[in-house]
């Protein structure tokens, strides 16, 4: 009773399980729903019903309805693929004028919209990707073909590599110094070495794309958000669910507007990315010191001079946070979405592991990490430059970096020019070495992964086994043995006990939402992943970032750790755990324990850093031990921002478990995958999105709730 | 009075959603605590003054007293919820935003408490802000910038960035970018009090140089009324929204209206403040001392003088005209007389 009187929270969320618990064994599992050793499976069910709701026949499993709810919102993907279907088709059709033919067509409105951006961001791959890579589209595109057969020399020629990476050194040296150049140089160098240079620069130029249109994209619209709280409302809700939306699933719709290639890929990574840079965009823009606005207009600024003279440049550090952000989410997606068909990196990273020549992936996986270090690199310190002045400098050194520049063209123009005599009967290796003419180490590491397996299999596959049979089918039957009433009674009565009504029906809405989706078995099988992933991740990452810590030089060497590991793609996670462990769950699950484990660590050891040195020397003078005061002052007040980073641990989770499906699992991602690969998978793959990121939000805003009530009674908000 | 630069006719100030509805049914009776009530907040309550040409009227409350507020009424950096307000007999609330623009671009200047320098300019640029925005040419702007810079001090750092300056090096900046377009009114919120007092002293004695020099009409809010009383022809002390009492620093010293402004007025050192002629008598035909003193010297200086005398010492002005007495006992009364009945 003192404990109640003590936590008066205690008593509710007691209260709240022994009701779960309740209706958990008061609710039978139907007879037509059966676990097999452990896994749940449908039945073949002669039963099985359909119903019809807005014209469209939906079927279900007739379950008792506290079991599982009917999917009520069966006809919501259908209905989304057949207004797809109908927008691009049917609607408003038009004549246009038809180049090729040399006649007007008449197209629906829509579908030529798409053709046309498709045609533009066609155009801008290829330029860039030939400005890079030489080639002859750009040309075809102001002429014709019939005009390039006729001159065959009309060519863009493609710069040298020794060039693009005299570039990337000086563009480094230019943002950061020496210790850039030299890095951006090497990783240039051994990208073209080991024969990565095509893909790579196909990958780059995918991002040369994207980025800036995102960027500029990102840009107006945070600046429309922080100008009108009427667009700031509407963009919310919308930001939120892209946050947490798996950017696979994402792909889908995108596949079913823009179809298959480099241009959709582009178009659906500025969505992706569009979303954090409006974020950081208005984030920046309202961190400016009101007295700063105030000199503006006081100095008599128009609102376009206040805009552009005052706020964005006193905005320029989060607001190039915001590039950087951009630039990691757009490189990403150029390797994930190597699914609908985008050339480069991603695309040779899939197809190795589809032949599981897991060498060979290895190599592309280690190209995209280190171009992902590079980019974060760059972009980071183009982010903490500071202004420099110019105005006493002489004409040398105002332009010593666009000056080296032309002579790094002239050089590698000259040696390129050398390299056509030198190498007359193979290939220009001076210009571009081949893809798989370079070094190639792909052997080695298959050889490497033939000796684990050959040496450790009994033990690997001994622990395999030990995992699935004992640990995790057993948690996937209790999760699954859930019946979706006490879930949803969970899920609403943690929402009330943490944030009150409001956040009850949030919550309580976006398990709904789910749970008449027809694809509830589905997220609980997600939801088991994920908090497997979770609980671990959580578990090593307090210890290790308690652990670091204690001392400033262990501090620091982790954070750099976790920001390598940030930067690369989720996708490039999976070849280790495949070398080690095959094509099963557990090599999911410990893909996804990695990856989360980097927001656990780093939100671990900055909240215990924040913890203020006042509080620290006052709790020692006090006379605690090390052990005393970790447990009794840093963990409370350090606790708010830990949770903030156990938010990210699942979202990180939940991204890394949907990419998993590639390897083979049954939840929702499984079902995402499968509607990539089908033609009327459009509003699918969207729902089942949706559903994942509403996974998500659920747990954003119990905790986020949480946490800022905690802030509060501590003061620290 | 016509030389009026600004003139304020009943101004109020009210944060909330409803606070026009709510002060047309308070009618002219605002109370704030009856207001909080309703979610509220009462800035500027009922403020009517005006500042003459050349005048420094120093605006003295403690945080929360809506000073800043009323500053920000009058370079209309925030709407004033009723009321008017008047620079150079132009009406400020009805001025369209193109008009606003103009006038700050044209006759207002003002000065910062956190200095609100641009980060990405250097301290050329900075002062050169204003000029560039009004579309001067590049050249003539950097000119007239770097005059600024001589004029506060601080030539040989105009190609530094803020970041590189020190605190009062940084509102030297402030001051110079507010004068850049020679404005006749200027406006400077709390602009010492980020510094340290030392470096605050020096930069009041500058600023003091400063307006000796350029005579500007002045409004200057401040939570420190020792700063108030060295610098100000006129002090507005605030409270609550409300102007507790509107007056030359000596008559503020010798008669605080109420007992707030009494509790500023008790702990300062009188004779540092007055005049003689703030104590003075009338003349009379009293046989005088030999000793005559002027009456603009400041007590603490001609003290001693005045009381190693044992009649009344003459007082004359400029022109060497008796105009009032002084008896030493007068001056002894004042400095250290009782503090609750004066005059």
């Amino acid at each position: 009773m003192e404990l109640l009187k003590k936590y008066p929270k205690l008593f509710q969320w007691l209260f709240l399980l022994v009701v779960f618990f309740a209706l958990c064994f008061a609710i039978d599992v139907p007879e037509t729903y059966k676990f097999i050793r452990g896994q749940a499976e449908f039945v073949k069910d002669p039963n099985q019903s359909t119903y019809i709701i807005f014209g469209k026949e939906v079927r279900y499993y007739a379950f008792d309805n506290f079991w599982r709810l009917p999917p009520l919102l069966g006809w919501l993907p259908i209905w989304v693929n057949d207004s797809l279907f109908f927008l691009l088709n049917e609607w408003m059709p038009m004549e246009f004028w038809n180049e090729d033919t040399q006649e007007y067509k008449t197209r629906p409105l829509v579908l030529q919209i798409t053709r046309n951006i498709t045609a533009f961001m066609t155009f801008l791959i290829e330029f860039i990707r030939e400005i890079l890579l030489g080639g002859v589209e750009t040309v075809v595109a102001f002429t014709s073909w019939d005009w390039l057969d006729k001159n065959p020399w009309a060519e863009l020629p493609g710069l040298p590599w020794t060039i693009v990476a005299a570039g990337a050194a000086i563009l480094g040296y230019k943002l950061s110094g020496k210790g850039l150049a030299i890095f951006a140089g090497l990783i240039m160098i051994y990208i073209s070495v080991f024969g990565q240079w095509k893909p790579s620069m196909q990958t780059l130029s995918f991002i040369l794309v994207a980025a800036p249109l995102s960027f500029i994209f990102g840009l107006c619209l945070g600046i429309m958000a922080y100008k009108s709280k009427r667009v700031e409302k509407a963009l919310y809700p919308i930001l939120l669910v892209m946050q947490t939306m798996p950017q696979y699933a994402v792909l889908v719709p995108a596949m079913v507007l823009f179809g298959i290639g480099d241009h959709a890929a582009v178009i659906i990574t500025m969505v992706v990315a569009i979303p954090p840079m409006i974020l950081l965009t208005i984030l920046g823009l309202r961190a400016v010191p009101s007295e700063v606005i105030e000199a503006g207009k006081m100095s008599g600024c128009t609102n376009w001079q206040l805009m552009f003279k005052v706020l964005i440049p006193t905005a320029r550090r989060d607001i190039l946070i915001g590039v950087n952000q951009v630039i990691m989410v757009c490189f990403s997606m150029a390797v994930i979405a190597a699914f609908i068909g985008a050339k480069g990196l991603g695309w040779n990273l899939l197809l190795a592991l589809n032949q599981l020549n897991i060498g060979l992936a290895l190599e592309a996986g280690l190209c995209i990490s280190l171009i992902a270090i590079l980019l974060d690199k760059m972009s980071l310190a183009w982010a903490n430059k500071q202004t420099d002045y110019f105005g006493n400098l002489t004409f040398f050194q105002r332009y010593k970096n666009t000056l080296f520049f032309a002579g790094a063209v002239l050089i590698g123009v000259i040696l390129a020019y050398v390299g056509s005599f030198l190498f007359k009967d193979s290939f220009n290796y001076f210009n571009e070495v081949p893809h798989n003419k370079g070094i190639s180490t792909a052997d080695f590491w298959n050889k490497g992964v033939d000796w684990i397996w050959d040496t450790f299999f009994q033990t690997l596959k001994i622990f395999n086994t030990w995992l699935i049979t004992e640990v995790l089918q057993p948690m996937r039957a209790l999760y699954l043995r859930m019946p979706a009433v006490a879930t949803l009674v969970l899920v609403v009565g943690a929402g009330y006990i943490v944030g009150g009504i409001r956040s009850a029906f949030t919550v309580g809405g976006l398990a709904l939402f789910i749970a008449l989706s027809p694809w509830w078995d589905r997220a609980l099988v997600t939801a088991y992943m994920a908090t497997f992933g979770v609980i671990a991740s959580c578990i090593i990452g307090l210890t290790v970032g308690t652990l670091c810590q204690q001392n400033k030089y262990t501090t620091n060497f982790m954070l750099a750790v976790c920001d390598i590991f940030q930067t690369f793609p989720s996708f490039v996670y999976l070849i280790p755990v495949m070398m080690l462990f095959g094509v099963t769950d557990t090599s999911v699950l410990i893909a996804v324990i990695v990856y989360a484990t980097i927001p656990a660590t780093r939100y671990t050891i900055e909240g215990l850093r924040s913890v203020p040195t006042a509080l620290h020397d006052a709790a020692t003078m006090s006379g605690v031990t090390k052990l005393q005061r970790l447990i009794n002052i840093e963990f409370p007040v350090a606790l708010p921002h830990i949770m903030l980073g156990v938010n990210q641990t699942i979202v990180f989770a939940l991204f890394m478990v949907i990419i998993g499906a590639f390897i083979g699992t049954e939840d929702l991602g499984q079902y995402i995958l499968k509607a990539l690969s089908d033609k009327k998978g459009g509003g699918k793959g969207l729902i089942l999105g949706i559903c994942v990121a509403f996974i998500a939000l659920i747990f954003d805003n119990l905790i986020r709730t949480w946490v800022e009530k905690r802030k509060k009674h501590l003061g620290i908000a | 009075m016509n030389d009026a630069v600004i003139k304020c006719e009943s101004v109020y100030k009210i944060f909330g959603t409803n606070a026009k509805k709510m002060l047309q049914e308070a009618n002219g009776n605002v109370d704030a605590k009856k207001f909080q009530e309703n979610g509220c907040i009462v800035g500027v309550n009922n403020a009517s003054f005006e500042v003459s040409k050349g005048e420094m009227l120093v605006v003295m409350g403690l945080s929360g007293s809506g000073k800043s507020t009323l500053l920000r009424c009058i370079s209309r950096l925030t709407d004033a919820t009723d009321g008017k307000i008047y620079i150079e007999g132009q009406d400020l609330l009805s001025l369209k935003n193109k008009e606003l623009i103009e006038l700050r671009r044209n006759k207002m200047g003002m000065v910062f408490q956190s200095f609100a320098l641009l980060p990405h300019k250097t301290v050329l640029e900075n002062i050169a802000f204003p000029l560039q925005i009004k579309g001067i040419k590049t050249e003539d702007s950097i000119n007239k910038a770097m005059d600024m810079v001589k004029l506060v001090g601080l030539d040989g750092r105009e190609n530094y960035f803020p970041r590189e300056l020190s605190g009062g090096q940084q509102q030297r900046v402030g001051i110079a970018r507010s004068l850049a377009v020679e404005p006749d009114i200027w406006f400077l919120d709390e602009p010492f009090s980020a510094l340290d007092p030392l470096i605050r002293k020096e930069m009041q004695d500058e600023f003091l140089r400063l307006q000796e020099k350029l005579k500007k009409t002045i409004m200057f809010i401040t939570h420190d009324f020792d700063e108030a009383l060295k610098l100000a022809d006129r002090i507005a002390i605030m409270k609550d929204g409300v102007i507790e009492q509107l007056d030359t620093p000596a008559k503020i010293v010798l008669n605080p209206a109420t007992d707030y402004v009494k509790k500023f007025t008790e702990e300062v050192p009188r004779e540092k403040v007055l005049v003689i002629e703030d104590v003075m008598d009338v003349p009379s035909n009293d046989n005088l001392s030999d000793l005559k003193v002027s009456k603009d010297e400041i007590i603490e200086n001609v003290a001693e003088k005045i009381l190693t005398q044992e009649k009344s010492v003459g007082v004359t002005d400029k022109n060497n005209k008796i105009v009032g007495t002084v008896h030493p006992s007068k001056i002894i009364h004042t400095v250290f007389g009782g503090r609750k009945n004066n005059n």
